[in-house]
């Protein structure tokens, strides 16, 4: 699938998250979510694996909703109250976040950063009426990318190797620890500064100069598979509106 | 001195654990090294040799077996592994981007000041360092940033060596560098050996380096020992070696094309000295 589909498609459901606080919203966008996901064969566990480093914001936020929004209070346990309202404010910052999550990690687990960046460039294009460097500023997003493990490599190669001269980056307090991570930064810095010169030379070795005028090697292209995407994201968005709108009377008609 | 050596017991080490990538860097390796020895370290890039010589100064921990030095099982609580580090002492490839002081003399305190040695023995034994790794007095109080690649690698070894390390492991120390800087390297190692007695561990995949110099080979495969002999025991296997992307010295080769000719050599020369003595020796010009 084009990547620009999925970015506009992940973009539009994370708004959609936000339009609506009702049950009947909630579980219409979770029932989207798996259908996208079952149609992704991105493995669940994955998919899970993604909600572990944002579990413990997570259970603070629930937490917080549930004890601090005032209302009528339904049990009481020492100084905290729990009221309704908390309580369904609670749910809907889980559900909103748990969906946000997830939507968002569907889209970068099927897409490659390169393509992603494509992507965000063909999608920006029309800010260069008002002279924003869009290509550069895509370029930059992908070296950014590129280098996020080589540097995380060279800091634990760096640090081994002080280690190795007897640097100490466990024990002592927050001064010291700060202290000692000196010995690593700088060789950091260095070498992320040789490498940015390095890579500058080859860029220009060949010939690159800049956004005007470039063309790519694999242009993006819709295929079939896109606007049958577009059409199922605008059902998704009207039904989404429709059931926001009148999840009052629905709820009524089901009786709860 | 017989109980100062390091013994590696049965070491397994992997990558990627709990995935289904899991890559075994190390496979039951065991060796002992004793006092005094020069051993090379040879191996196919990926052969799990610097996964190897991260433990000998315990940076990893090992997956299974242990690591003993000097009698202790270093990897037991409690274990000073700040001070083992001191004393086996690892030198990186490309040290020389682990640099971050001022100037020469600082970077070479690091170590030193690290071990919790007073000021004036810290001096002291930098400067010593310094001295003997042969860089010039004018160095010094230079930013190791302004030297060129080489004096840059000197500074980085001897800020390893002011630890005053028994054993001292270095990895690819010859790396990157122009012949007569491998060869000045290279002789200023066996003369920290011959001159103040450390076992040297010398990681390498030359092998016209590691046969001029080390009295022990031990070669890795696959995160497993293949051999551990001396260098002649091991190039004659040059076969084998080869099969596993290494190679015997180019001498070596010679004297067995030497030998399929008809020429009466010695094939287990290994250093061009060698060659030399056994070929002037088959064609009776000696003597």
């Amino acid at each position: 699938m084009d990547p620009r589909t999925k970015l506009l498609g992940t973009l539009v459901y994370l708004v959609s998250l936000f339009l609506f606080a009702s049950l009947p919203v909630y579980a219409l966008a979770a029932v989207f979510l798996i259908f996208v996901m079952i149609l992704s064969k991105v493995p669940f566990s994955y998919m899970v694996k993604g909600l572990k480093p944002v579990l413990f914001f997570l259970v603070f936020t629930i937490m917080m909703n549930m004890f601090l929004v005032k209302g009528e209070v339904i049990w009481t346990f020492w100084k905290l109250q729990v009221t309704r309202e908390g309580l369904r404010q609670s749910f809907y910052m889980g559900a909103r976040l748990i969906l946000l999550i997830l939507g968002s990690n569907l889209m970068t687990l099927t897409t490659t950063p390169t393509r992603l960046t494509n992507a965000i460039e063909a999608v920006m294009k029309p800010l260069r009426l008002i002279k924003v460097p869009v290509h550069e500023i895509a370029m930059m997003m992908s070296i950014a990318l590129r280098f996020i493990p080589i540097l995380l490599d060279e800091t634990d190669k760096i640090m081994k190797a002080q280690m190795a001269r007897g640097a100490d980056f466990e024990s002592g307090n927050l001064i010291k620890k700060a202290k000692s991570m000196i010995p690593v930064l700088v060789p950091l810095f260095i070498s992320a500064f040789r490498r940015a010169n390095d890579l500058a030379m080859a860029m220009e070795a060949r010939c690159y100069h800049g956004g005007k005028g470039r063309t790519q090697m694999k242009p993006l292209k819709y295929a079939g598979r896109d606007y049958i995407a577009y059409v199922v994201l605008l059902l998704y968005l009207t039904g989404l509106i429709l059931l926001g709108k009148y999840s009052a009377e629905l709820l009524k008609l089901l009786g709860i | 001195m017989e109980d100062m050596k390091l013994i590696a017991d049965h070491l397994v080490y992997e990558y990627n654990k709990g995935t289904n990538q899991t890559v075994r860097a190390l496979d039951d390796v065991s060796f002992v090294i004793h006092p005094g020895e020069f051993i090379g370290l040879i191996g196919h890039t990926g052969s799990g040799k610097s996964t190897l010589v991260q433990h000998l100064n315990a940076l990893l921990r090992p997956d299974g077996g242990t690591i003993y030095y000097d009698g202790a099982d270093v990897f037991e609580k409690g274990y000073d592994r700040r001070a083992l580090r001191g004393k086996v002492g690892l030198v990186f490839q490309y040290p020389e981007h682990q640099l971050f002081e001022e100037t020469v003399f600082k970077e070479v305190c690091f170590g030193p000041i690290n071990m919790g040695l007073e000021t004036k023995e810290v001096e002291m034994t930098a400067y010593a360092a310094i001295k003997r790794v042969g860089l010039p007095d004018e160095c010094i109080d230079q930013s190791p940033f302004d030297l060129s690649g080489g004096q840059k690698r000197r500074v980085a070894i001897a800020s390893v060596l002011a630890m005053k390390p028994e054993i001292l492991v270095l990895d690819e120390p010859t790396a990157g560098l122009d012949p007569k800087g491998r060869d000045e390297l290279l002789s200023m190692i066996t003369e920290l050996r011959e001159k103040e007695g450390i076992t040297i561990v010398l990681v390498s995949h030359s092998m016209e380096d590691v046969a001029e110099y080390v009295d022990r080979i031990i070669v890795m495969d696959r995160g497993k020992i293949l051999y551990d002999d001396v260098p002649k025991a091991v190039f004659a296997h040059a076969k084998e070696l080869e099969e596993i992307g290494l190679s015997a010295p180019q001498v070596t080769y010679i004297l067995q094309d030497l030998k399929k000719a008809g020429l009466e050599v010695d094939t287990t020369g290994i250093t061009l000295a060698e060659a030399k003595e056994t070929i002037l020796e088959a064609l009776h010009w000696k003597g």
